[in-house]
Parts: C-alpha cells; sequence; structure tokens
C-alpha cells in the first residue's frame, strides 16, 4: 500500500478568481489603487498642491475632471495623491497590530496556566474598550500625525488576533503534528514560529483584510475631524472635510474623496468575504 | 451568584483599566500642563513650585490614586478652552447622544433583524442578495460622508427633514429643558409643532446611525437563523406540520435571541462611538461633538473626561451583555 499525502488541491489563479468573484473583484481594486499610488505622479494631470484662486470651487470639466476645491486645486489629482496616506497608514497598523495580536495568542494557547489566564485577561480589558475613541484621544493628546495615528490604531485592535490565535494553538496542542515536531526536538521559539504560527496564518490573514477595510474608515475619520495628516497633503478625510462647508452648493468637492474612501473599503471588504468562502466552506 | 460576582469583578478591572489608560494619556500629553499655566518664560523656581502645587512631583502611584479618587467623586477637571467643569459640560450633553443613539439603535436593531430574518429564511435568493449587498455597504460606508450627502439630499434639495442641530431657531429657546432629550422635553411642554420639528431634526442622523449598525446586526442574524434552520427540530417541527410563521417565531427567535441580544447590545456601544462623526455633521449638541471640538483644540482633560464617560457605557455595556446572555442561554452558563 503506498501512502499519499493529503495536501490541498493547488489550485490555478484563474480557478480561484472564478471560485470566489467578491475576492476577486476586492484584490482587482486593491492592485488598481496600489498602482495609483505607486504611479501617481505620473497619473495625476496635476500638481495636487497647486493653488489658483482663480478657479477655486470650479465644477467638474474638461479641463478638470472632478472640480476644483477651496484653493482651486485640481480634485482628482488630489485624489490620485490620496491613495499614498491612506495606503501608509493601513499598512504601519496591519504590521503592528496582527504579529502583535498572534504572538500574544500563541504564547498564551501554547504554555496555557497561568501565562495563558494573564495574557488572555489582559487581551480581554483591551477588547472591552472603545478603540475609536481611545484611538482618537491617543492622537489628540500625542499631537496629529500619520505615525500616532497608525500606533493608536494597532494598539487597541490586536486583540481578535490573539483570541483566535490562542483558541487555534489549544486546538493544535495535543495534535500528533505538534507531538511529532517536539519528538524530534524542536521546541521553543522554534516550535511556535515554524510549526504553530503556518497553522494560524490563513485565518489571521482574512481577518487583516476584513480589519483593513474598517481601518480605511478610521483613518479617513481622523482626517475628518482634524487628527489624520497635516494639510497640505491630500488625504481622503480631510479632503471631505474641506468640502462640508461646501455641501449644499460645490457638493462635488466632499462627495467624491468620501467615494473614494467607500470603494477602498469595500475593496477590502469584498477581499475579505472571498477569502473566508474560499478558506471555510461552511460560510458559502 | 458565582457568575455574578465574576460578572462585577471582570467590571471592576475593566473599569480600573481604563482609568489606567486615562491617566497614561495625562502623562504622554504633548503639553505641559505646567508650562500651559506659568508659561514658558517662568523661572524654574516658578515652574517648580507650580509643579509641587499640581501634584506632579508626587511618585506615580501616589498621582494616580489622586486621579482615581477625583474621577470617583465625579470631578474630571476644568475644561482648558471652556473654563467650566467637565463633568458639568458632559453632563449638560450626554443626554443628546443618548437620545440619538437610542432612536438609532431601535431603527437599526428592528431593521436589522429584520433583513436578517429575510436573508436567512431564504438563502441564495434576491432577497439574500439585497441584504448582502446593504450589509457590505454597511461596511465599507463612511458614515460622516454618508451624512453629509443626505443633509445635501434630503433636507437642502428634497426638505424632507429638518437640517442640522436638534431644534429650528423658533422652537429652540421655547422648550423648557427637562430631560435634556429634545424629544421628550417638547412632547412635555405640549406643544405639537416643537416635537414635530424635533422629529424631523433627529430622523436624518438617526437614520444614518442606524444604517451604520444594520450591517453588523442584520449579518449576524441572517448566519444564526441559517445555523438554527439546519437543526433537526426544526425538521421534526416541520415534519409535524409547523408553518414557517410558527417555526421562526416559536423556534428559531427564542433560540437565536442570545445572539442578537449580544449584537445589538455590541453595536448600541459602537453607536457611542460613531456618534462623533454623525454629531459632527449634523451639529448634534452632544458627547461627540464635544469630544470633536475639544480634540480640534487639545483640550486635554475635556478630551480624557469624555473618553472616560464613552469608555464607562462602552464597558458596562460589553459586560452587562455577557450576564443578560448568560442568564438567557443556559447553555453558555459558566
Amino acid at each position: 500500500m503506498t501512502m499519499t499525502a493529503v495536501s490541498p488541491r493547488r489550485l490555478s489563479l484563474w480557478q480561484l478568481a472564478s471560485r470566489s468573484p467578491s475576492a476577486t473583484a476586492g484584490a482587482t481594486i486593491l492592485a488598481l489603487i496600489l498602482f495609483v499610488a505607486a504611479f501617481a505622479p505620473w497619473l495625476a494631470p496635476y500638481d495636487p498642491y497647486q493653488q489658483d484662486i482663480n478657479i477655486r470651487l470650479a465644477a467638474p470639466s474638461a479641463a478638470h475632471w472632478l472640480g476644483t476645491d477651496g484653493f482651486g486645486r485640481d480634485i482628482l489629482s488630489r485624489l490620485i495623491y490620496g491613495t499614498r496616506p491612506t495606503l501608509l497608514i493601513i499598512s504601519l497598523v496591519a504590521v503592528v497590530m496582527a504579529p502583535l495580536g498572534t504572538a500574544i495568542g500563541i504564547i498564551a494557547g501554547y504554555y496555557g496556566g497561568i501565562v495563558e489566564r494573564v495574557l488572555m485577561r489582559f487581551t480581554d480589558i483591551v477588547m472591552s474598550f472603545p478603540r475609536l475613541i481611545l484611538a482618537f484621544a491617543f492622537v489628540a493628546v500625542l499631537g496629529p500625525g500619520l505615525l500616532n495615528a497608525a500606533l493608536a490604531l494597532a494598539l487597541t485592535s490586536w486583540p481578535p488576533y490573539a483570541r483566535q490565535a490562542r483558541i487555534q494553538t489549544r486546538t493544535m496542542r495535543k495534535s500528533d503534528y505538534m507531538a511529532g515536531a517536539e519528538m524530534v526536538g524542536i521546541r521553543g521559539p522554534r516550535l511556535l514560529f515554524g510549526h504553530v504560527l503556518p497553522m494560524v496564518l490563513p485565518s489571521t490573514i482574512v481577518r487583516v483584510a476584513l480589519d483593513l477595510a474598517g481601518m480605511v474608515l478610521i483613518a479617513a475619520g481622523l482626517g475628518f475631524i482634524g487628527l489624520g495628516v497635516r494639510p497640505p497633503t491630500a488625504e481622503w478625510g480631510t479632503m471631505v472635510a474641506d468640502g462640508t462647508p461646501v455641501i449644499f452648493d460645490q457638493w462635488w468637492v466632499a462627495a467624491t474623496p468620501g467615494f473614494a474612501i467607500l470603494i477602498a473599503s469595500l475593496a477590502f471588504n469584498l477581499l475579505a468575504d472571498g477569502l473566508r468562502d474560499l478558506l471555510d466552506p461552511r460560510h458559502g | 451568584m458565582l457568575g455574578f460576582i465574576n460578572w462585577i469583578a471582570s467590571l471592576l478591572i475593566g473599569l480600573l483599566a481604563l482609568l489606567l489608560v486615562t491617566f497614561a494619556f495625562t502623562h504622554i500629553a504633548s503639553i505641559d500642563p505646567v508650562i500651559r499655566i506659568v508659561g514658558d518664560k517662568a523661572s524654574q523656581a516658578t515652574y517648580d513650585a507650580k509643579r509641587a502645587e499640581l501634584g506632579l512631583d508626587k511618585p506615580l502611584p501616589q498621582q494616580f490614586l489622586v486621579y482615581a479618587g477625583q474621577v470617583l467623586r465625579g470631578d474630571l477637571g476644568t475644561s482648558w478652552s471652556t473654563g467650566q467643569p467637565v463633568a458639568s459640560d458632559l453632563v449638560r450633553v450626554f443626554p443628546a447622544t443618548f437620545e440619538l443613539a437610542t432612536v438609532a439603535i431601535i431603527i437599526g436593531g428592528t431593521l436589522g433583524v429584520g433583513l436578517g430574518l429575510l436573508a436567512g429564511l431564504w438563502p441564495g435568493g434576491w432577497r439574500d442578495s439585497l441584504v448582502r449587498v446593504i450589509s457590505l455597504l454597511g461596511y465599507s460606508v463612511p458614515i460622516f460622508w454618508l451624512g453629509l450627502l443626505s443633509l445635501l439630499l434630503f433636507y437642502a434639495r428634497l426638505h424632507w427633514f429638518g437640517g442640522p442641530g436638534r431644534q429650528d431657531v423658533a422652537f429652540e429657546f421655547t422648550t423648557e429643558r427637562r430631560t435634556g432629550m429634545v424629544l421628550i422635553d417638547t412632547w412635555l411642554s405640549g406643544d405639537m409643532g416643537a416635537f414635530r420639528d424635533a422629529i424631523s431634526h433627529i430622523a436624518l442622523p438617526a437614520l444614518v446611525l442606524a444604517f451604520y449598525s444594520l450591517a453588523g446586526i442584520s449579518r449576524l442574524t441572517r448566519t444564526a437563523v441559517l445555523e438554527e434552520l439546519g437543526k433537526e427540530y426544526v425538521v421534526t417541527a416541520r415534519a409535524k406540520g409547523a408553518g414557517q410563521f410558527r417555526i421562526i417565531f416559536r423556534h428559531v427567535l427564542p433560540n437565536i435571541r442570545a445572539s442578537v441580544i449580544t449584537v445589538v447590545a455590541l453595536s448600541y456601544a459602537v453607536l457611542l462611538e460613531g456618534a462623533v462623526f454623525t454629531e459632527t455633521v449634523f451639529a448634534w449638541p452632544g458627547i461627540g461633538r464635544y469630544l470633536t471640538i475639544s480634540m480640534f483644540a487639545a483640550d486635554v482633560p475635556a478630551i480624557l473626561g469624555g473618553t472616560l464617560v464613552i469608555g464607562v457605557c462602552f464597558i458596562i455595556l460589553n459586560t452587562l451583555t455577557d450576564l443578560i446572555v448568560g442568564g438567557l442561554d443556559p447553555r453558555l452558563k459558566p
């Protein structure tokens, strides 16, 4: 009798795409946003900071496709450059929040006992905090800026990762797979990060996609109430705030950047939805 | 009983932790409270004297105890911008937020559960797709932008609703303030014109906030309904001839009430947070708007006071949900 390794069938990109149209749509939009962010200087028709008071608050036209803002700056160009702070802030959040939470969860789940109880109690406490308000207060007290905003969001949003990683690690601790690894002498960090982490990673990635959808909104919200990146940097939330006073007359000034925020957040949500369906058939 | 003690313990630990966080915030603040008072030209001696007067030269644990004592006595400090005690400012603005969030959660909870049922009972159909699109949009839309656009469309263009603020100027100074909740105050005043005006003002921000909570509620209800309908007792009930109506109201709803209550209660807590944006857009004089104004002015005592109040509500709602759900569903008893 021959032993066949049980491994998930590898799917081609095309097969994956046809299995989950929503993940494909989300990934495509995100790729587009990344492309726009990378090539902003070539794509933007105007300098996003160039003011021209003669054409302030101009309606969309052939010269300015999406019109101009209160300083006569081209809105389309500012939208294009606005992809950059948004992507920067959410990537910063992701690289702090996901590893921090996952590490805490793996350690708690693997060692158990008092370590687990202390770490999970701590996680529960942070989880019960109002994360939006705390993040905002943190930025307001420490001073506005992109880095502070990202740090504040990351420090309040890691608990779900810890909970998830802990549960998965605990169920795995008693498995033959772990016993096998320990038997050949793998222990400590190498066991945790070489053998436990890869098993926890897929669900973590889905959660990151889901969380980043919310982060796009919160980051924009920070900009909207004046706590985000400093002006005149083009940032979508700040642009909506700029358009607020003229919403009844020149509505496009606030409407277009808000729409961009919606699309970016929607892309992450679609991607997360699709990924979840792909990785967990129960949600299908 | 043990569950209750456990509950009290986790509530207290949560509140203590929150207090530690706000205390830490006062110490990482980029504005030195001493320099703010004495100015940056003061001599070192003046600076030190003021610092000692504020108690900032004491060891940190002692400072924390003093701070905790003040908060427990209801003293949240004095606002740097209004010069008023933060606590009395918050008491003044809190009812507005409470009213808005409550109206919003009633709308959002009803619609959300209804939509979730609709999607869960006919999975895969057009109703399911519709609910999925609504909840996807609810998760993705920036709420301040939705608020602005709805003001533009329904107030400025269609004149369906009242504009920003809680009342028209005509009624603003005639209504006697009793509860601080404008719907109740105008109702008590007996002036039906004022009451209708209050409704037309609260409707739009409440609907926007409700939409914000709807996504999570409908999605979770759908999942719970689907899961419950797949169970064997439902099949048995059907075999015994129970109709769809009876199955939903007699069997499914009672069994999923714990998860529905949890998600509605958590959404209510999140609405208190979401109020920050909605209130700013709709000029709604609640705690959210108070916070954004203080944040913009870097008014540290006001920011921390507001954060503390919202945080306490949040933590109480969170832990209270655990308690209620534990009582409703014997399977979840510890």
